[in-house]
């Protein structure tokens, strides 16, 4: 335990090290038109002469100018404490100045955003759920939808998400119902292949015991098969959280979105404030990772109380 | 009102056939196996014909497949060019750069224990993480072409496929190491005629995956810039002028695009590791 613990601190160490390393060729061009700008001796001199250069060897020729990488405005690639400073500015300390849920804050945009997902995870789940069950007591429904339901894997659904978008504001229906509809069908298919796995997964012999019991298809399907498909389900809804979480963001893309972290990824890339971007790429992460964390916990309690040695 | 009662007629009679087709005793033959799902796929397509038709749907709500089906094959130049752009550029580049990444950096995480216990543990949390999102800064950095794509999709599938290949590559057996030892195998030779082709199974799970992966980074690369073709570009221009039959018809040309990709892997899969149980049933 203590030495995987050490093993990923040294990796994470690492990456941010590359990190600060890569930041100062990304943004040396920039660094050094502003620092010749204000009188400092630069070689080559002149951006027409070093357009052309290697960023690396610009940055080995002028490490004067390396502190100027790390603290700029719009960098092509913030450091990481620029990043936290942003994280930081956005959420904590917007909540001790009272006003978490402004338009600034980052609270805000996940809110918007982390709605949309639970809502969209919601309706998926439970309509998968339902099929997956009328899947496993119908013959003719196994047979003409599950074949379906397997191929609809393999092809990028979301590519309907700006279309589902644009059709329901045509309508009328806008805000987070049109989210909640593309997270919704993006959780749907995997929690369907997942639950009918699942509910197969009770061998003959556990089959056969309840035959011999006497016990109704009910019976069997509260006592045996939904206990036995659990670990199945909850595999597929880490699976599809993270799915529904990517469908609201790439939800909020298409009608220039004003509230919410697909909004900020897009206005950030209009603007070119790229520290905005990444401050929002890491919220999405922080939120996709704790949800994932919670589902995994709810499972190791439920799996826990059924007995299950995990 | 014709219209909604065929597409009343047709469902009942497309599920009335295929339930009797089911129940009935060559329900087990592979033709049955496959004419079911492509009855209940024909029934539903010629139900939202009619209904589309019976309602009188405006074609910016919902086209009929008809219209889709007639654009799709008058735009077929666009349409090529369009796939070329997405699939064979930017997804599949990434895609070959990604796991051949991917491979390789697994192939040295399972020689070093240190990197193991150290790079699986991140692999695992960013392989569940939203990846899609650096697609804003890796346009910005790549330019709008479909380098940038590449970019996209390489990022996307490069932690699944690591993960997997690292999985596979500790499927061999202590006995079957042992063995190996031996023979006094190289580490080559014990890599190549043993743990290689016990990884196969995994390495073509994490290649599965990834094709998804690949067209999903590529189109949502395209919302975030990108010259004037692609499949992406194309369906974010159309929506916004409503012309929802081309973007049905870029939709028909992923799912298309998406479902042979994956059988092509699949198919290769079949002939690498036709010595699996999983293959053999």
């Amino acid at each position: 335990m203590m030495r995987t613990f050490w093993a990923v601190l040294v990796v994470v160490a690492a990456i941010v090290l590359f990190w600060y390393a890569a930041a100062v060729p990304m943004n040396i061009k920039t660094a050094l038109t502003q620092a010749e700008r204000e009188g400092a001796v630069i070689s080559p001199e002149g951006a027409a002469a070093r357009r052309d250069m290697s960023a690396i060897a610009l940055s080995l020729a002028n490490p004067a100018q390396w502190g100027d990488t790390l603290v700029q405005d719009k960098p092509r690639l913030p450091t990481p404490d620029q990043v936290a400073v942003e994280l930081w500015q956005t959420s904590g300390a917007m909540v001790l100045k009272g006003r978490a849920f402004s338009k600034r804050s980052l609270l805000f945009h996940g809110w918007v955003t982390l709605s949309a997902t639970l809502l969209g995870f919601g309706i998926g789940t439970v309509l998968g759920i339902l099929l997956a069950v009328g899947i496993v007591h119908s013959r003719v429904m196994d047979m003409s939808v599950m074949p379906w339901a397997i191929v609809s894997q393999t092809i990028p659904i979301i590519a309907l998400a700006p279309m589902i978008i644009v059709v329901l504001y045509s309508v009328g229906v806008q805000g987070i119902i049109p989210k909640a509809i593309i997270s919704a069908y993006l959780s749907f298919f995997p929690v369907v292949v997942g639950m009918v796995k699942g509910l197969r997964s009770p061998d003959s012999m556990q089959l056969d015991l309840l035959r011999t019991y006497n016990a109704s298809t009910s019976q069997g399907f509260w006592k045996l098969r939904l206990p036995s498909s659990l670990p199945y389900l909850f595999a597929s809804l880490k699976v599809a959280i993270a799915a529904s979480l990517v469908g609201a963001i790439v939800g909020e893309l298409p009608t220039g979105a004003v509230s919410g972290l697909g909004a900020r990824l897009l206005a950030g890339s209009y603007y070119g404030q790229t520290i905005q971007i990444w401050s929002a790429l890491f919220a999405a992460a922080i939120l996709a990772a704790l949800l994932v964390g919670i589902l995994g916990m709810i499972e190791r309690l439920l799996l826990r109380r059924m007995g299950v040695v995990a | 009102m014709m219209e909604l009662v065929l597409a009343l007629l047709i469902w009942a009679a497309g599920w009335g056939l295929n339930a009797w087709l089911a129940r009935s005793a060559v329900s087990e033959t592979r033709a049955v196996q496959f004419l079911v799902p492509f009855i209940f796929g024909a029934t539903l397509v010629l139900v939202w014909e009619m209904v589309v038709r019976g309602l009188n749907v405006p074609m910016v709500i919902l086209p009929a497949p008809s219209v889709i089906a007639m654009r799709f094959a008058s735009s077929l130049p666009i349409l090529w060019v369009d796939f070329v752009q997405t699939f064979l550029k930017g997804a599949l580049g990434g895609y070959v750069i990604g796991c051949a990444a991917a491979f390789l950096v697994a192939i040295l995480v399972d020689r070093y224990d240190f990197l193991r216990r150290g790079l699986l543990p991140v692999g695992n949390f960013v392989a569940a993480l939203p990846i899609v999102g650096t697609a804003p800064i890796l346009v910005m950095w790549f330019g709008f072409d479909w380098q940038s794509k590449a970019a996209v999709v390489v990022v996307m599938v490069f932690f699944p496929m690591l993960v997997n290949t690292v999985a596979g590559l500790r499927e061999a057996s202590a006995m079957q190491r042992d063995l190996m030892q031996t023979y006094a195998a190289s580490y080559g030779q014990a890599f190549f005629k043993l743990r290689l082709p016990a990884a196969m199974p995994f390495i073509f799970n994490g290649l599965k995956i990834s094709t998804t992966l690949a067209l999903i980074g590529a189109i949502v690369a395209e919302f975030f810039g990108s010259p004037t073709l692609g499949m992406g570009f194309r369906i974010s221009t159309s929506v916004g002028q409503l012309a929802l039959d081309m973007v049905w018809a870029e939709i028909v040309v992923a799912a298309l695009a998406g479902s042979a990709f994956y059988g092509v892997v699949a198919l290769v899969e079949k002939a690498v590791t036709f010595w699996h149980p999983s293959q053999r049933a």
